[in-house]
């Protein structure tokens, strides 16, 4: 699993923000090898939801860099984006229109259009397991099934890294392994270098790459299985975070 | 990026926001009854109150009905550029603004696309307004209804990229509200759309020299000189430089490392 450094997919390197006086992330660094599922685990206002801003250019950190795929994000920051598929934590789907649609709108913000897109958009669905909804309206799918039409739409510009902020909430237990299971498969069986933000311990397995973010800083960054050292990831958690037992 | 890719780009917004359109259509309907119930109600009021001289693009006595119509279609792109506004505040809460800005065109495309989907959406209320405007009785020349294509595009993505200005300051719905009142009302009002500035001048100097600075006023007579198939210069360079500043005013706005959405938490 560690031999020679991999070629990271996505390197974050002393990263600092502050909202005014309040500091959101304080010198946060980690890489994350390609075909990798890495989570960022983190207690609510954590600084994950700022981190997932950073990454996704929603704003641009004043201190420390991010790459994507070998793009810096301050320097080549549309050769970055153009590598990165993204899942939000709030959904973003436009419910009146049908799941092709919705994918077609998003294969256009890339610039893929016709043929092309039409392929794409198929193999992303069949991908996901989604094909027979394709022509379904987007607000007659179900929470599980909304989310994974929301990853298979990140995977059209077939994406070196995909990004994904807290993308199981609200879905229930069943919904939820389901889909932590679909997105280790993708990286598994695609190469494709994952970063899955979460609060929930058990979305986490142990053959994981596990960074734990506590108050803006990273106070734990290995494997998952070595970070729990056998007495499971929710003691650890709690104990890295001072918190009680996690949700 | 392939010049096929920018179009499907821009094709792409401007689909979705007209399917939006479509789909809404009490947004539709209350586009054209606003303007309308000006038309028909307080303008047939007006006529006696309100006495007109002749001055250009007019070449002959004019009621008031044919003074207010040009106001009324800024009126309709300046309700419609506040709204679009409103959609991207909506956006943005609900996320689909954050996926817009994922995309790898630079953002200027992006939110020009935004712009133009928002102009042409208001473009059309127009040109629906003007129809009924007509079948009512008051018909202007047809080279008119054509010259005030580009005029209403121009003046379109003018106010369409104010409201972009506003939505990047804008970080909850309810603040809207106000934007409202503070900006769709006073823009309105201190204009040329309701009366001529002389008028206006004869009451208060000031509230002339407002009027005159204010931008919706070179809207305004953009396209009254448009409608009568006059082209108006001063105006046209008022309203693009308009649009300049507040497209540049946008930028800023939505840029990730100075806007001021990088200053809010969220």
């Amino acid at each position: 699993m560690s031999q020679a450094p991999p070629a990271a997919a996505l390197r974050v390197g002393g990263l600092a923000w502050s909202y005014g006086a309040r500091t959101a992330l304080d010198d946060v660094s980690f890489d994350v090898g390609a075909g990798r599922f890495c989570a960022l685990l983190g207690p609510n206002g954590a600084g994950k939801s700022t981190l997932f801003g950073l990454l996704t250019r929603l704003f641009v950190a004043r201190v420390g860099r991010i790459e994507i795929a070998g793009h810096d994000m301050a320097r080549a920051p549309r050769a970055a984006l153009a590598r990165m598929g993204v899942v939000f934590q709030q959904p973003t789907l436009d419910l009146d229109l049908t799941v092709r649609r919705n994918m077609s709108y998003f294969a256009a913000l890339h610039g893929m259009s016709g043929r092309d897109a039409a392929l794409r958009i198929d193999a992303a669905l069949e991908r996901l397991s989604m094909s027979e909804r394709a022509e379904e309206r987007a607000r007659d799918l179900n929470g599980g099934h909304r989310r994974r039409m929301e990853i298979a739409r990140a995977l059209i510009h077939r994406p070196a890294v995909l990004l994904l902020d807290e993308p199981t909430v609200g879905l229930d237990a069943g919904s939820r392994g389901a889909l932590v299971a679909h997105v280790h498969d993708l990286c598994a069986q695609d190469g494709l270098t994952v970063l899955w933000a979460t609060h929930l311990v058990d979305e986490v397995w142990d053959g994981d790459r596990l960074v734990v973010l506590h108050r803006g800083r990273i106070v734990a960054d290995g494997l998952a299985g070595e970070i729990a050292g056998g007495r499971g990831l929710g003691p650890a958690f709690a104990d890295l975070t001072g918190a009680g037992a996690p949700a | 990026m392939t010049a096929r890719g920018w179009a499907a780009c821009l094709g792409a917004i401007v689909a979705r926001e007209a399917l939006r359109f479509v789909s809404q259509r009490a947004r539709f309907f209350a586009a054209l009854v606003r303007p309308l119930v000006w038309l028909l109600v307080f303008a047939a009021g007006f006529r006696a109150a309100l006495g007109l001289s002749i001055e250009p693009p007019y070449q002959t006595y004019i009621t008031y009905e044919i003074y207010i119509v040009p106001g009324l279609c800024g009126m309709i792109q300046l309700f419609n550029g506040m709204q679009s506004s409103l959609s991207l505040v909506y956006d943005r809460e609900m996320g689909s603004m954050r996926l817009l800005l994922t995309s790898p065109f630079p953002r200027w495309w992006l939110l020009l696309a935004k712009l133009a989907a928002g102009a042409a959406i208001s473009v059309l209320q127009v040109y629906a307004f003007l129809a009924i405007a007509a079948v009512y009785g008051i018909v202007l020349p047809w080279q008119g209804y054509l010259w005030a294509l580009p005029a209403l595009l121009l003046t379109g993505l003018m106010l369409g990229a104010l409201g972009l200005v506003l939505s990047s300051t804008i970080s909850q719905l309810e603040n809207f509200a106000g934007v409202m009142n503070f900006v769709i009302f006073p823009m309105f009002f201190l204009s040329s759309a309701l009366y001529p500035l002389w008028k206006m001048r004869e009451s208060s100097e000031l509230l002339h020299a407002i009027c005159q600075w204010n931008p919706f006023t070179e809207a305004v007579e953009l396209i009254r000189f448009a409608l009568y198939a006059q082209m108006n210069w001063g105006a046209l360079g008022w309203v693009a430089l308009a649009f300049a500043v507040f497209m540049g005013g946008a930028l800023v706005g939505y840029d990730p490392a100075r806007g001021l959405i990088s200053r809010r938490k969220g």
